[in-house]
C-alpha cells in the first residue's frame, strides 16, 4: 500500500505545465475529428457543401431567388430531372452508363402527349403506358448491355441517336395534332400543377420514389447486388449473383423513371418541341458525377443522386434568371463542373489518408517513476529465476495460447492463433486434439456451472462451447452509446471474461476504436477507449458497465461475489468494481503504478489472485505519454511499423491480495526459458503459463500450495 | 491481322470492313451515280473533317481516355483565326492566336485528366461547354464566322484539288500518315499504347505516364483546331454552333466502329479509316437515296446496333475478362 501511496503523491505533484496539457487533452475530444472524417456519409460532405454555397451565392446574387414560388418552380424542374438522374445513379452504381436518357425522355413525353392529346385515353390508362412505354426503351439497353454484352457507352450512344431520330419522325407527324388536342382532364393537370401544402406533387412522388430507392439500394437484396456488381464485377459473377439479369432490371428502372421525368413534363408543359430532352444526358451526367456517383460503378447513393440534381439546377436557373449570354452559361456550368468535380475526386481519394493521419489521437497519460524490480531491491517485486524450470506443453503444436484453463477432468484447453479451441488430454498434455474452431483469435476462457466453455474471441465477441462441443454466439453487441460518434454497439476486441453466480458474465471490451491487431496503436493512444460488459445469461441481455477504461483486460470475481477485479493494461492498475451490495456501482483502485502491463486475473489456491504482466515498462514510453503532441508528430510523420512499441518480450507473474498487496512475484529473468506470459492457472500444485506470442503452454510446479486446488471445483463445488 | 487469328476470331474491324465492302457493292450496283469518281470523291470529302477528327480522337481512346470537347475544339480556335483576321489582324498574328488556344486548351485538358485525376469523359464535357461558352462570350460577334481574304495565303488547306482529290482528303491522308508514323514508330506512340492497355503496369516499368496523358490531348487538341482550319477553309466560314450538334457522337462512332476499343491500347489509323469509311458510304448512300435526316440516323444506327451485336457474337466478353470500369 505504501507503493500505492507514494504514486498518488506523484500524481499530485504535476507542474502546470503538465496540468495545463493533461486538461487540454481531457477535455478536447481529439478522436471526434477522424472518427468523423472516417464516416462513410464525409462522402456527400463536399457535394453539399458545393449546394449550399452555389444556394447562398445564387440567393445574394438574385433577388427573390429562395422564394417560395421561384423553390416550388425549381422543386418541379428537379423532380422532373431527378428522377432520371435516380435512373442514371443505378445504372451508374452497376458500372454502366446510359447516355440515351435524353432521347428517352424525348419519347416518353412523346407518348404521354400522344395518349392523352390524340387518342385521348383517361390519365389512368396513359400513365401505365406510358411506363410500360419507358421500360421497354430501356429493356432494349438493357437486353444488349446485359445479356448480349455490349459495351454501355457505345450502346446507349447509338440508342441515343436511333430514339433521338424515332422521335422527330413521329413529332414530325403528330406535332401538331398534340398541340390542337388539350386534353380536359383535372387529374391530369394535377399531374402537371398540383400542389398539396405549396409544394408540388412531383416533389412527392420523387420524395417516395427516392426513399423507396435509399431502401432498396442500402436495404434490400437486389441494391447490394447492384453495388456489389458495380464495385466488382468478376466478384459478383463468381459469388453467384445474377449479374445480366440485374444489370439489365437497372437499364429498364432507368427507363421507367425517365418516362416518369418525362410524364410530369408532359402534363406540365404539354409540347413536343425539336429541342426536348437535347444534351439532358449531359446534364443528367453531371448531376451524377458532382453528387458523388463514380464513374467507375460501385459508389453511389440516392442522397448524392439528390444532392448533384439540386447543385445542376440551381445553377442552370440562375444562370437563366441572370438571364447572361447562353455563352456565360456554358462557361460558368463548365467551370463550376470542374472545380466542383476535382474537389470531390481529390477528397474521395485522400479521404483515407487524411483519416489515418488524424485517427490516431494520442491523449496525456502520466504515470509516476516506476517501482524497482531490481533483483535487489528488497520488495516482491524483485526479479529472480523461478520461471526458469518451466517445462513446455505442445511446444510448436500451438500457436498464440492468449489464455488457458482446465476442467474438472484435469484436461487443459487454449485457444490459438487460428481460431481453434485446442484441449490437450490429462494426464500427460501429449495428446492435442481441436476442440471446437471458433474462427477470430480466441483470448480470455472461463467455464460456467454446466461445462459451458465461455471464450472471449477477438475480432468476433462472446462464444460458447457446450460439453458437446458445439459453438454457440453468446453476444457481439451491446447497446451504442449516444454521446460515441463511431459505431460502438459492436464488439471489436472482447478480451477477458469471469461468471457470477448468479449468471451475469462480465467481460472487458479492450478497445473499441481499434481492430484486434491494432492493439498497440490503442497504447499509443493511451486514452480510455476500453469498457467492461455484463452480459446477463437470464434474460440474454447485453450492456456495457464501464466506459472509458485504458485497455481494460483481465476480469476476475472477488471473494465477495458482489464485485470484481480487472486489469487496466495501458494504465497499469488493477481496480475493482462493485455491481452489487452496499458498494454497488462504485470503482476502487487495488494496484496502482505496476512497473509492468497487467494481462488476465485468476484466482490462487489461498484465496488471492494470480496476475501477469505482459511486458515491462520503460521510461522511453512513459516519458512520451506524457507528451500527447510528440505521439501525434509520430503518428502523423513516421511510418507505422517505427512507431514506439510497448515492451512485451518479458513480464512475470504476481500474486496479490485484495488489499492492494503485491505478495510475491515469478521471474523468468535474462528471458531464456519462458519470458511472455498473458495468462496463468493453478491448477493441483502446479501453473500453467499462457501467452499469446507464445508456441507452447508453460507449466511450473508450485511450492508449498494445496495440490488439490481445481479452480473449477473451488468456483461451482465439486459435481 | 494474321491468318490464325482472323480464322479464329473474326475482329469488329474486320467485320465492320466487310459490312462496308457489302454496303459499297451493293449502292454501286444499285444505286444510280453512286460509283461515279465525282461522288465517291464528293464522299470522301465529306467525311474528311470527320475523319481527321477520327483521328485525333483515336490517339486519345488509344491511350484510354476519351475527348468530348472535340467540336469546340474544333469550332473555337479556327473561329478565333477568322474572327481576328475579318478585324484586320495580320494571319500569323490570327494563325498563332489559333494554335496557341488549342494547346493551351490541350495542357488544361491533359492536366486536369493526369493530375487532377477527374475522368476523362466528364473533364471534356466539362471543358468543352467553357471553351465552346468563352467562344461565344469573347471571341465571336456572329454565330457564323467568316472567312477574310486575308487567309486567303492558307486557304489551300480546304480548297482546291491536287491531282484530282480534294485538299481535306490529302489533309486527312498527310494527318493520318503523320498519325501512323508517330502512333507506330515512334516512342511515345509506344508509351501510348503501353499506358492505355495497363496503365499501372505502365507506370511501374517507368513510362512518365501523367506527362504522356497530357501529351495525348494537347496532340488531339492541336489536330482537332488543324480540322476546325481545313473545314473554315473548305466551307469558307466557321459555323460555330456546330458544338450544338451531335458531330462528336459521329466522331466516336468512326473511332469504336472502326475497331479501337474505348479499353484503350487497341487499334490504329487503319481502323479510322475503315470506320469512316463505313460512315461516309452509309450517308452517301442514303443522301442519294433522298432519306430524311432522321431517318438517315435512325437507319445509321440501326447498322451500327447491327454491328456491334454481331461483334459481340464473334467475339463475346464474359464476366472473367471484363476489365473494371470498363463502359
Amino acid at each position: 500500500m505504501n507503493e500505492t501511496h507514494a504514486a498518488k503523491n506523484g500524481v499530485a505533484a504535476e507542474s502546470w505545465r503538465d496540468r495545463l496539457t493533461r486538461w487540454r487533452y481531457d477535455y478536447w475530444p481529439d478522436h471526434v475529428l477522424g472518427e468523423i472524417l472516417a464516416k462513410r456519409w464525409m462522402e456527400t460532405a463536399i457535394p453539399v457543401t458545393v449546394l449550399l454555397i452555389v444556394a447562398f451565392v445564387l440567393s445574394e446574387a438574385i433577388p427573390n431567388f429562395l422564394s417560395a414560388a421561384s423553390l416550388a418552380d425549381t422543386g418541379r424542374q428537379a423532380g422532373e430531372i431527378g428522377f432520371i438522374v435516380l435512373g442514371m445513379a443505378l445504372v451508374m452504381i452497376v458500372g454502366g452508363i446510359d447516355l440515351s436518357v435524353g432521347s428517352m425522355f424525348a419519347l416518353t413525353n412523346f407518348c404521354a402527349l400522344f395518349l392523352m392529346h390524340v387518342l385521348k385515353w383517361p390519365v389512368a390508362a396513359a400513365i401505365p403506358v406510358t411506363l410500360i412505354f419507358g421500360a421497354m426503351l430501356g429493356a432494349v439497353n438493357g437486353i444488349l448491355i446485359g445479356i448480349f454484352r455490349l459495351r454501355a457507352f457505345l450502346t446507349t450512344l447509338i440508342t441515343l441517336i436511333i430514339y433521338r431520330a424515332l422521335y422527330e419522325l413521329l413529332t414530325a407527324d403528330y406535332a401538331t395534332a398534340i398541340a390542337g388536342g388539350m386534353p380536359d382532364s383535372e387529374m391530369w393537370d394535377f399531374i402537371g400543377y398540383g400542389e398539396w401544402a405549396g409544394i408540388p406533387v412531383v416533389v412527392y412522388v420523387y420524395a417516395a420514389i427516392a426513399i423507396m430507392g435509399h431502401i432498396l439500394l442500402t436495404r434490400l437484396r437486389p441494391g447490394w447486388h447492384i453495388t456489389a456488381i458495380g464495385g466488382s464485377r468478376r466478384s459478383a459473377y463468381n459469388s453467384g449473383i445474377a449479374v445480366r439479369r440485374t444489370v439489365t432490371m437497372c437499364y429498364v428502372s432507368s427507363g421507367v423513371l425517365t418516362a416518369i421525368g418525362g410524364i410530369f413534363f408532359a402534363s406540365r408543359l404539354a409540347t413536343a418541341g425539336g429541342d426536348i430532352g437535347v444534351g439532358l444526358e449531359v446534364t443528367v451526367l453531371t448531376a451524377a458525377v458532382l453528387g458523388g456517383i463514380s464513374l467507375g460503378g460501385g459508389k453511389g447513393s440516392v442522397m448524392k443522386a439528390l444532392v448533384g440534381t439540386l447543385i445542376v439546377l440551381l445553377i442552370i436557373n440562375g444562370l437563366t434568371t441572370m438571364s447572361l449570354d447562353g455563352g456565360y452559361n456554358r462557361m460558368v456550368l463548365g467551370a463550376i463542373l470542374l472545380l466542383a468535380a476535382a474537389i470531390d475526386i481529390r477528397w474521395l481519394k485522400n479521404k483515407h489518408r487524411i483519416v489515418n493521419k488524424v485517427y490516431v489521437s494520442p491523449t496525456y497519460h502520466a504515470l509516476p517513476p516506476a517501482p524497482s524490480t531490481a533483483a535487489d531491491c528488497g520488495t516482491p517485486w524483485a526479479i529472480n529465476d523461478r520461471l526458469r524450470p518451466a517445462t513446455a506443453i505442445g511446444l510448436g503444436r500451438i500457436e498464440g495460447p492468449e489464455d488457458v484453463i482446465l476442467d474438472r477432468n484435469d484436461n487443459l484447453y487454449a485457444g490459438s492463433r487460428h481460431g481453434d479451441i485446442v484441449r490437450f488430454l490429462a494426464p500427460d498434455y501429449e495428446k492435442m486434439e481441436i476442440f471446437a474452431h471458433i474462427g477470430g483469435t480466441p483470448l480470455g476462457m472461463a467455464f460456467d456451472r454446466n461445462d459451458n466453455l465461455y471464450v472471449c474471441i477477438g475480432g468476433m465477441g462472446l462464444y460458447r462451447v457446450t460439453p458437446e462441443r458445439k459453438v454457440e454466439k453468446v453476444t457481439d453487441e451491446t447497446n451504442r452509446s449516444y454521446s460515441s460518434v463511431n459505431d460502438d454497439s459492436r464488439l471489436r476486441l472482447a478480451d477477458d471474461l469471469d461468471i457470477t453466480d448468479d449468471g451475469l458474465i462480465f467481460f472487458s471490451e479492450a478497445t473499441v476504436r481499434f481492430e484486434m491487431h491494432e492493439w498497440a496503436t490503442d497504447g499509443l493512444e493511451a486514452r480510455g477507449n476500453g469498457r467492461i460488459i455484463c452480459y446477463d445469461t437470464n434474460t440474454g441481455t447485453t450492456n456495457t458497465v464501464i466506459r472509458n477504461l485504458k485497455f481494460p483486460n483481465g476480469v476476475c470475481i472477488a471473494s465477495d461475489g458482489k464485485s470484481f477485479l480487472f486489469a487496466e493494461t495501458w494504465g497499469c492498475t488493477v481496480k475493482r468494481y462493485w455491481f452489487d451490495g452496499p458498494k454497488k456501482g462504485k470503482t476502487e483502485i487495488v494496484l496502482d503504478n505496476l512497473p509492468g502491463f497487467p494481462d488476465n486475473i485468476n484466482n490462487s489456491s489461498d484465496g488471492n489472485y494470480w496476475m501477469s504482466l505482459v511486458g515491462m515498462r520503460c521510461p522511453a514510453l512513459d516519458l512520451a505519454w506524457r507528451m500527447p503532441g510528440f505521439r501525434t508528430r509520430m503518428a502523423k510523420r513516421v511510418p507505422r511499423d517505427e512507431w514506439l512499441f510497448p515492451n512485451i518480450n518479458t513480464g512475470c507473474v504476481l500474486k496479490f491480495n485484495e488489499n492492494g498487496d503485491v505478495l510475491e512475484t515469478l521471474w523468468d529473468m535474462g528471458g531464456k526459458n519462458h519470458p511472455m506470459i498473458t495468462s496463468m492457472r493453478e491448477h493441483r500444485g502446479y501453473l500453467y503459463l499462457g501467452g499469446i506470442m507464445n508456441n507452447r503452454i508453460g507449466r511450473i510446479k508450485l511450492d508449498n500450495v494445496d495440490t488439490s486446488f481445481v479452480q473449477y471445483d473451488k468456483r461451482w463445488g465439486k459435481s | 491481322m494474321t491468318a490464325a487469328a482472323a480464322s479464329k476470331n473474326i475482329s469488329q474491324q474486320t467485320i465492320v470492313f466487310a459490312i462496308f465492302v457489302l454496303m459499297f457493292i451493293s449502292f454501286s450496283i444499285f444505286l444510280k451515280g453512286f460509283f461515279s469518281a465525282g461522288n465517291l470523291l464528293g464522299l470522301l470529302q465529306n467525311v474528311a473533317i470527320l475523319g481527321i477528327l477520327g483521328l485525333a480522337m483515336a490517339v486519345v481512346v488509344i491511350g484510354r481516355g476519351i475527348d468530348i470537347s472535340m467540336v469546340a475544339v474544333l469550332a473555337v480556335p479556327a473561329g478565333l483565326m477568322l474572327q481576328l483576321a475579318q478585324e484586320g489582324y495580320p494571319l500569323s498574328m490570327a494563325l498563332l492566336a489559333a494554335v496557341v488556344i488549342a494547346l493551351v486548351f490541350g495542357l488544361i485538358n491533359g492536366w486536369l485528366i493526369a493530375f487532377a485525376e477527374i475522368p476523362s469523359l466528364f473533364t471534356t464535357l466539362a471543358s468543352g461547354l467553357f471553351l465552346a461558352g468563352l467562344g461565344q462570350v469573347a471571341f465571336f460577334r456572329l454565330d457564323v464566322v467568316q472567312w477574310s481574304t486575308s487567309l486567303d495565303p492558307i486557304s489551300w488547306m480546304g480548297r482546291g484539288t491536287l491531282l484530282g482529290v480534294p485538299m481535306p482528303v490529302i489533309m486527312f491522308a498527310v494527318v493520318a500518315v503523320l498519325v501512323a508514323f508517330f502512333l507506330k514508330k515512334t516512342r511515345l506512340g509506344a508509351f501510348v499504347y503501353a499506358v492505355g492497355d495497363n496503365p499501372i503496369g505502365a507506370r511501374t516499368t517507368g513510362i512518365p505516364t501523367r506527362p504522356l496523358i497530357v501529351l495525348q490531348y494537347v496532340i488531339a487538341a492541336l489536330i482537332g483546331a488543324f480540322a476546325g482550319m481545313v473545314m473554315a477553309a473548305s466551307v469558307n466560314s466557321m459555323p460555330t454552333r456546330i458544338f450544338n450538334s451531335t458531330l462528336i457522337y459521329d466522331v466516336i462512332l468512326v473511332v469504336v466502329l472502326g475497331g479501337i476499343g474505348l479499353s484503350g491500347g487497341r487499334g490504329g489509323v487503319i481502323n479510322v479509316i475503315i470506320g469512316t469509311a463505313l460512315i461516309g458510304t452509309l450517308l452517301n448512300g442514303m443522301t442519294i437515296l433522298d432519306i430524311s435526316y432522321s431517318a438517315q440516323n435512325l437507319i445509321k444506327g440501326i447498322i451500327l446496333l447491327v454491328a456491334i451485336l454481331i461483334d459481340s457474337f464473334l467475339n463475346p466478353r464474359n464476366e472473367e475478362t471484363a476489365q473494371q470500369g470498363d463502359i
